[in-house]
């Protein structure tokens, strides 16, 4: 079983960027009759952020991990390792954590790396960077985690558009002997690599020219082979399976009694999954804050920015024993159970 | 696993639909209020009542309300 306890290692921060841009759902012209009120009904998603053609995951990142570190007062030089999470970099190559490096003013002695995770993402970035401190020898790491889905997205897609939005988030990890350290377990599912997927443009399916037809799939769902494809059903089967689970299989093998957490912090899929996942494991509702509402699904942001707009000033006032899990495209999946007291915790940044 | 039964539990899934109209026959894809929430709807009430894990091809290849219960005996 994949189950890690990483010692001497904490969350020390947080923060989360998303663009000013605010599209509203009542306003998608892929709706017809009264489909939005049902699809807003369905999956809690009022609003959206939506990026510039200009603005970056790495961009929002950038911003997201300035502001932590001032609020923070860490020094850029005492930053020894950099992850970056995404799936819409900058570039095929070089890896965008190379970028972000001399944006941000890290120095050279940095071991700097990109992962691409989508929905499970902060929490498999956050055992990579746990892993690497938990030595002792790097001391801080910054662990950058977003997407701005939307530009994958087909306008024309009622499955995606009006779901994804835009975010990225920095989160702070430190090496700490004080620290009780962070209990993960992971998985994944190759079987379910075409439940989330974008066709065109790796290496298997080139680039070409029909990569651009514009194809309808059913009503209100066209696209084109190189913008994302998600088949609502599976990865429905999946989430209400798979993330209790997950958090079950954790919390067991950890002994972690469940009364004892004050957060579950889910990967925001969509309202009508998340209750789903919610009700199996009996848990109360206030103890599983949503951003659905006003950013809906930012892909591996979800959780950090979930804690930054849902739960932000408890987490810098009191100390929390949380529990966070996310699960999708690959299809994978991972939980994390840690503890965080008075919380560095940025306000959230627009750009 | 009775069919009775899986049709008592799929009255709750579509709500729109009048009872009578959930037959073994019945081609659940046309019945009444059936939409892709309905569906999903579908896929958490085979998770939560029988512990079966079907998937979209399995919703896209049944047409009956009789071939889906056939499926869902098949997983368990």
């Amino acid at each position: 079983m994949a189950f890690l306890h990483i010692p001497n290692v904490r969350l020390a921060g947080l923060s989360a960027c998303v663009p000013k841009n605010v599209i509203e759902n009542t306003d998608y012209q892929g709706f017809a009759g009264d489909e939005a009120i049902k699809f807003i009904e369905s999956t809690g998603v009022e609003r959206r952020r939506i990026s510039d053609e200009k603005t970056c995951t790495s961009d929002l990142c950038f911003h997201s991990a300035e502001q932590l570190l001032k609020d923070l007062d860490w020094s850029k030089d005492d930053i020894d390792c950099l992850v970056l999470v995404t799936q819409t970099p900058d570039y095929y190559l070089p890896a965008t954590s190379f970028l972000l490096q001399k944006r941000l003013g890290l120095k050279e002695e940095l071991f700097a790396l990109d992962l691409s995770l989508g929905c499970s993402g902060w929490v498999y970035g956050a055992q990579v960077i746990a892993s690497l401190l938990s030595h002792g020898q790097l001391k801080r790491g910054l662990l950058l985690v977003g997407d701005t889905p939307l530009k994958e997205c087909s306008i024309e897609d009622k499955s995606t558009y009006p779901l994804f939005g835009d975010a990225g988030t920095a989160s702070a990890f430190t090496f700490d002997t004080e620290s009780e350290g962070i209990s993960f377990h992971s998985g994944c599912d190759g079987s379910g690599y075409d439940a989330i997927i974008i066709e065109d443009g790796g290496y298997r399916n080139q680039v070409n020219s029909n990569s651009f037809t514009l194809r309808e799939i059913e009503t209100g769902i066209k696209r084109n082979s190189l913008q994302v494809a998600l088949n609502g059903m599976d990865v429905f089967s999946f989430g209400i399976s798979k993330a209790p689970e997950s958090v079950k299989l954790l919390t067991e093998y950890y002994k972690i009694d469940i009364e004892q957490i004050d957060y579950f912090l889910f990967h925001q899929a969509n309202l009508f999954l998340n209750e789903k996942i919610r009700k199996k494991l009996k848990i109360a509702s206030e103890k599983v804050p949503y951003s659905l509402k006003n950013f809906g699904n930012t892909s591996s942001a979800t959780i950090p920015l979930t804690m930054v707009t849902e739960i932000r000033n408890d987490l810098q006032q009191e100390s929390k024993i949380i529990i966070a899990c996310g699960f999708g495209v690959g299809l994978s999946w991972g939980t994390m159970h840690f503890k965080t007291d008075r919380l560095i915790c940025s306000q959230l940044i627009e750009i | 696993m009775e069919l009775e039964k899986f049709i008592e539990n799929l009255t709750e899934v579509f709500e729109d639909a009048k009872p009578e109209t959930i037959k073994p026959d019945a081609k659940f894809k046309d019945l009444e209020g059936y939409s892709s929430l309905v569906a999903l709807s579908l896929i958490a009430m085979v998770d939560e009542a029988y512990h079966v894990k079907i998937k979209g091809d399995d919703i896209r290849n049944a047409v009956t309300v009789e071939d889906l219960f056939n499926n869902v005996k098949s997983k368990q």
